[in-house]
């Protein structure tokens, strides 16, 4: 384990609020958000639907702005950043695995993978390529490389995407119900192909699931209701 | 994929080639609009440059005369009338015209100078008495303002002392051919009879009726301008530039200089507006066809909006998404020109067969002039980028959160 007082964190989160509309129709959602996630973190965000996890992993990711409150990426503060340096934040420093897969169907299972580093490079290279061929055999996909992404099983779109979320060697991978739509059998797959990723890169993950399951198998458990955060455990997990 | 393309093109080319049928589709809307335009500007220039030659064969682009002037005329009653009156009587001939003409000559504009001794005279055959134009010509200058050697329809072009060449309709009203022998009297009461020598056809009735070419001399005595010119022709490389260099000449050698456009003002001035209405159409077009590119890539974000979102949280910016949308507008235009000037051809070469004079021959000959083509492929990318605009802004400005959830 990191030592949390000398390394600087991978996310951290200082009263963050976020609210909709403006006026009469204003509501907060998020309603003064601490978070702190070290280096190598596995960690589960859980709560009831409505509580506040998609749109709070959507301002981690820097895809939509808080309304209040800090956020460091990597010790780096992001609130005086234009979209342009969001972006590039974004791309370099975060993967995102979402519930329906979301991979682009105009492109193989490979050229998904490649596509953050076709992204932030500008133009395709052979060694991006070898990358994105090397992540898609880690995952188990080395057959399927050539395959367009809607002629893959819901289950192969998603290790594509996991593929995909680890490209640009990201510091945080942020998963929203990554197993959502997964029947139990893929889904144990897919979560244990995050954890061994996790094991293996040292790389943080915050997964958001509904699945009690899983979430018992991660190191942390960070519980949301209404908006706030009113459980956060650390505990060795169980087995996997 | 191809390593030297940038990310954008890639995939602007691969959402192109997804939505197959859409792309299809405005592609031949494109090229529609496009294969029309390219159509209806060879035509019209095919058609304009056509009457344009027509109406100069036999006239030349300048023509410089002596300078007008105003005379004063005492009234019988005493009192002093001033009124303009156009010379008319006795032909004066152009001051110094070999000093002129020297000069003319400099001119880097002009492609040939023929001084001309003309004016009215009789010709007479027989009972046949015809009123004609009296023209004295050097005809190697000549024949570099007015193609005459290309329009003779018999004998040759010669005008020795005592020849004269003579238009095809007044050899029929004559009943003369080569090598008849025709008198030619003038207003002083002058005569001498010439052989004729040739006979033209310069495509112009009033003309082959009435021009009788000799030789400069022989008009000169006849026309009394011993020694002198009543007009000096000139022809232009450029004919366009006749009115500007008209103003230069008149303005230079205080001569009257009248350009062809001047001349034939109504023609040229129907012209025009032949033009101004052909490019309104092409205008309207071209702005359908703008609309069909931008409506079709507006849907086209829509339905794409997820992918956008995407691309965004992989660290795409909004200007590449930008780019990726405004190069499928340019490509879709470029590859609709392409289209639409196979087209065009298509209808040219159609349109060649069909449109016929009695005898067979083409009406006029059109050409698509390749700079037509890479003008429409130019015009068409830009037109394809400046509609997607709009469209491209919506893409790059999309909320990735509503794209992601959408
Ligand atoms: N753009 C928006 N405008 C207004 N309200 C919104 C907007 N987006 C989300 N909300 C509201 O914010 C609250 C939290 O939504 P959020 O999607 O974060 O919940 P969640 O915890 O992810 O739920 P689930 O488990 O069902 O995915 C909900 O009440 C939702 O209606
Ligand atoms: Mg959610």
């Amino acid at each position: 384990m990191a030592d949390p007082v000398t390394t600087t964190p991978v996310l951290q989160l200082k009263n963050i609020r976020k609210s909709y509309g403006s006026g009469e129709t204003e509501s907060e959602i998020l309603h003064g958000i601490d978070l702190r996630l070290e280096r190598g973190e596995f960690a589960a965000l859980i709560g009831p639907s409505g509580s506040g996890k998609s749109t709070l992993l959507n301002l981690i990711g820097l895809l939509d702005r808080p309304s209040g409150g800090q956020l460091f990426i990597d010790g780096q503060e992001t609130g005086q950043l234009d979209d342009t340096g969001l972006t590039r934040l974004r791309g370099q420093r975060i993967g995102f695995v979402f519930q329906h897969h979301h991979l682009i169907p105009a492109f193989t299972a490979l050229e998904n993978v490649a596509m953050p580093l076709l992204v932030a490079r500008g133009r395709p290279d052979a060694e991006m390529f070898a990358q994105a061929g090397r992540l898609l055999d880690q995952v188990g996909l080395a057959e399927r490389k050539q395959n367009l992404a809607n002629q893959l099983s819901g289950g192969q779109q998603q290790r594509v995407a996991i593929a995909r979320a680890l490209a640009m060697s990201p510091s945080l991978v942020l998963a929203d119900e990554p197993t959502g739509n997964l029947d139990t059998h893929s889904a144990d797959d897919v979560f244990a192909l995050l954890r061994e990723v996790n094991t293996r890169l040292n790389t943080t993950f915050l997964i958001v699931t509904h699945d009690q399951r899983l979430a018992a198998r991660c190191d942390r458990i960070i519980e949301m209701v209404d908006g706030n955060i009113v459980a956060d455990r650390r505990h060795q997990a169980a087995a996997n | 994929m191809k390593s030297w393309m940038p990310f954008e093109w890639i995939a602007a080319i691969r959402f192109l080639r997804e939505g197959r049928m859409q792309s299809l589709l405005i592609i031949v809307g494109v090229g529609v609009g496009v294969a029309v335009i390219v159509f209806m500007s060879a035509l019209l220039s095919g058609l304009q440059a056509n009457l344009v030659k027509r109406t100069l064969s036999s006239q030349a682009h300048i023509v410089l005369l002596p300078p007008e002037e105003i005379a004063r005329l005492q009234s019988p009653a005493g009192g002093i009338a001033l009124r303009l009156q156009k010379q008319a009587q006795r032909l004066r001939s152009i001051d110094q015209w070999q000093q002129i003409q020297a000069r003319l000559e400099g001119l880097p504009e002009i492609a040939a100078i023929s001084p001309i001794a003309s004016g009215p005279a009789f010709v007479v055959r027989g009972d046949a008495n015809k009123a004609i134009t009296l023209l004295g010509i050097d005809p190697v200058r000549y024949s570099g303002v007015i193609a005459l050697p290309e329009r003779m329809v018999a004998g040759q072009l010669r005008v020795g002392a005592g020849e004269a060449v003579i238009g095809i309709e007044l050899a029929k009203d004559l009943g003369a051919d080569i090598g008849d022998k025709i008198r030619v009297t003038t207003a002083g009461d002058a005569t001498e009879t010439f052989t004729v020598t040739g006979l033209f056809d310069l495509g112009n009735k009033g003309v082959n009726a009435r021009n009788v070419y000799v030789s400069l001399r022989s008009a000169q005595s006849l026309l009394d301008l011993v020694g002198g010119v009543s007009s000096i022709d000139i022809s232009l490389h450029d004919i366009d530039e006749a009115e500007r260099l008209a103003s230069k000449i008149a303005a230079e050698t205080g001569l009257t200089a009248d350009s062809w456009i001047k001349t034939n003002a109504q023609f040229v001035t129907a012209l025009t507006s032949q033009r101004v209405s052909s490019n309104v159409i092409r205008f309207f077009i071209g702005l359908s066809v703008a609309f069909g590119i931008a409506s079709v890539l507006v849907v086209s974000v829509i339905q794409r909006a997820r992918e956008i979102g995407i691309l965004r949280a992989m660290g795409a910016s909004q200007g590449q998404m930008l780019r990726i949308f405004l190069l499928q507008g340019g490509i879709v235009g470029f590859f609709g020109s392409l289209l639409g000037s196979g087209l065009a051809w298509t209808f040219l070469m159609l349109w060649r067969l069909m449109a016929r004079n009695p005898d067979g021959t083409p009406m006029f000959i059109i050409g698509v002039d390749p700079w037509l083509v890479a003008i429409a492929a130019g015009g068409a990318s830009l037109v394809g980028i400046l509609s997607a605009l709009l469209p491209a802004r919506r893409a790059a400005r999309l909320d990735p959160v509503v794209a992601i959830r959408g």
